[in-house]
């Protein structure tokens, strides 16, 4: 192999790999249309993003079964990615694993306490007055990762994202 | 449309059944599909806001669980067969659901009683299942499983707080007892008895909390997962199906 041919092909693989990490960050950026201070990344939805050949593929994963905002992820996901330049992408479902509010990221659960959402894992404290004692209101809530509750100190309600 | 799924072999449930996989998860799909069709039918008529939102998201759940299935099933079958075929393109013979399933909603009493069956049912399904050497059935399986822990949660309290509630709420819950009781042992078909036993249990401590009593009478249906229905069916598939009979393919 000679030095032009060589080199070549570095840039190649060099542009593949700042087109990956493009791709990946383009993609995590995605927000999730029900809690949209969420990104899928911080939920744990986003479950990779790989070039294969001229295609970006990026794998999600559902919350929950019947999770009705799949679809407007994967959209969002297609027009984000092709916002970016990337024109082949392909916007894969993985159920293997199944996915655990464990997934969701230190950052993401901040973000949900600072939106009024108790976060899952560990205690839950009323987002308004942050008093340890809430009583369930409702186990299903707006969405099917929440259940609604209401603070016994202050009387606000407010959503908690349920243990999955 | 493809051949009918129908075959003779004996179906086990809530086991897996390595014999026809795409046969079982259509069975285990079709539960799902059915009972989501009939919990849809209490949004706006449930006894209060949060009850509707309640049967909404389970309805939801089941219906998720029914798309990620049918969609392996097709895969699995390899002619082609996408989701939205097995829902809206098969006829009431080839449904293989469980009868239980299929029965009208009735009062609330009636409602929550047939979730408590089916929901005890399919936490030890997807038990199973979520060991399933198929990853992506053990995948859908693990959610599922999740899902259903937290319906049986609902509808056991349910059934408790109307069971050993108000002489009302108990008559009505006991009529819905006697009314499905007939409707269980189908789902255990073909499965190890343990299924059944384990099953019997925890069914039956709810029901007893409830002040609930198992009917005396010994009688079981069975037939769903042989693809022979009650009355009840034809006309849930009916008016499911009729856009997309009327114009096939046809899309929002």
């Amino acid at each position: 192999m000679d030095a032009a041919q060589s080199s070549g092909a570095g840039m190649v693989m060099a542009t593949a790999v700042l087109d990956l990490e493009r791709a990946r960050a383009v993609a995590s950026r995605v927000v999730d249309p029900e809690i949209p201070v969420l990104t899928i990344a911080d939920l744990g939805i986003l479950r990779g993003v790989r070039i294969d050949g001229h295609r970006v593929v990026a794998t999600i994963t559902p919350t929950y079964s019947g999770c009705p905002a799949m679809l407007q992820i994967a959209d969002d996901l297609r027009f984000a990615l092709d916002g970016a330049g990337f024109d082949d992408v392909d916007v894969a479902i993985a159920h293997d694993p199944p996915w655990s509010s464990d997934w969701i990221t230190q950052e993401g659960l901040e973000k949900l306490s600072g939106f009024g959402i108790a976060p899952p894992g560990g205690e839950i404290v009323c987002p308004q007055c942050r008093s340890g004692s809430a009583r369930v209101v409702s186990r299903f809530g707006s969405t099917a990762c929440k259940a609604l509750m209401a603070c016994t100190s202050c009387g606000e309600p407010f959503d908690h994202f349920k243990d999955f | 449309m493809s051949e009918p799924v129908i075959s003779t072999a004996p179906q086990g449930a809530p086991a897996s059944d390595s014999s026809d996989p795409v046969r079982a998860l259509v069975a285990h799909a079709d539960d799902n599909l059915v009972l989501a069709q009939r919990l849809g039918d209490w949004i706006s008529r449930a006894p209060e806001l949060e009850e509707d939102i309640a049967l909404g998201n389970i309805a939801l759940d089941h219906l998720g669980v029914a798309r990620a299935l049918y969609s392996h099933a097709g895969h699995l079958e390899g002619k082609g067969r996408t989701e939205d075929d097995f829902a809206m393109q098969r006829p009431e013979r080839e449904f293989l659901n469980a009868l239980l399933v299929e029965q009208p909603n009735g009062d609330f009493a009636h409602t929550m009683v047939r979730g408590l069956l089916f929901d005890a049912y399919q936490v030890e399904l997807w038990t199973d299942l979520s060991g399933a050497d198929d990853s992506t059935l053990a995948g859908i399986a693990g959610l599922a499983l999740k899902e259903a822990r937290y319906h049986l949660l609902h509808t056991s309290s349910w059934v408790i707080r109307l069971g050993d509630g108000t002489e009302e709420s108990h008559r009505r819950a006991q009529a819905a007892v006697d009314a499905l009781w007939r409707y269980t042992a189908e789902l255990f078909e073909g499965a190890a008895s343990e299924y059944h036993d384990i099953w019997r249990k925890v069914v039956g401590e709810v029901l007893d909390e409830a002040r609930l009593q198992i009917p005396d009478d010994p009688y079981q249906r069975s037939g769903g997962r042989r693809g022979f229905h009650s009355e009840h069916l034809g006309p849930l598939l009916a008016e499911m199906q009729w856009m997309q009979r009327s114009h096939p393919g046809l899309e929002w």
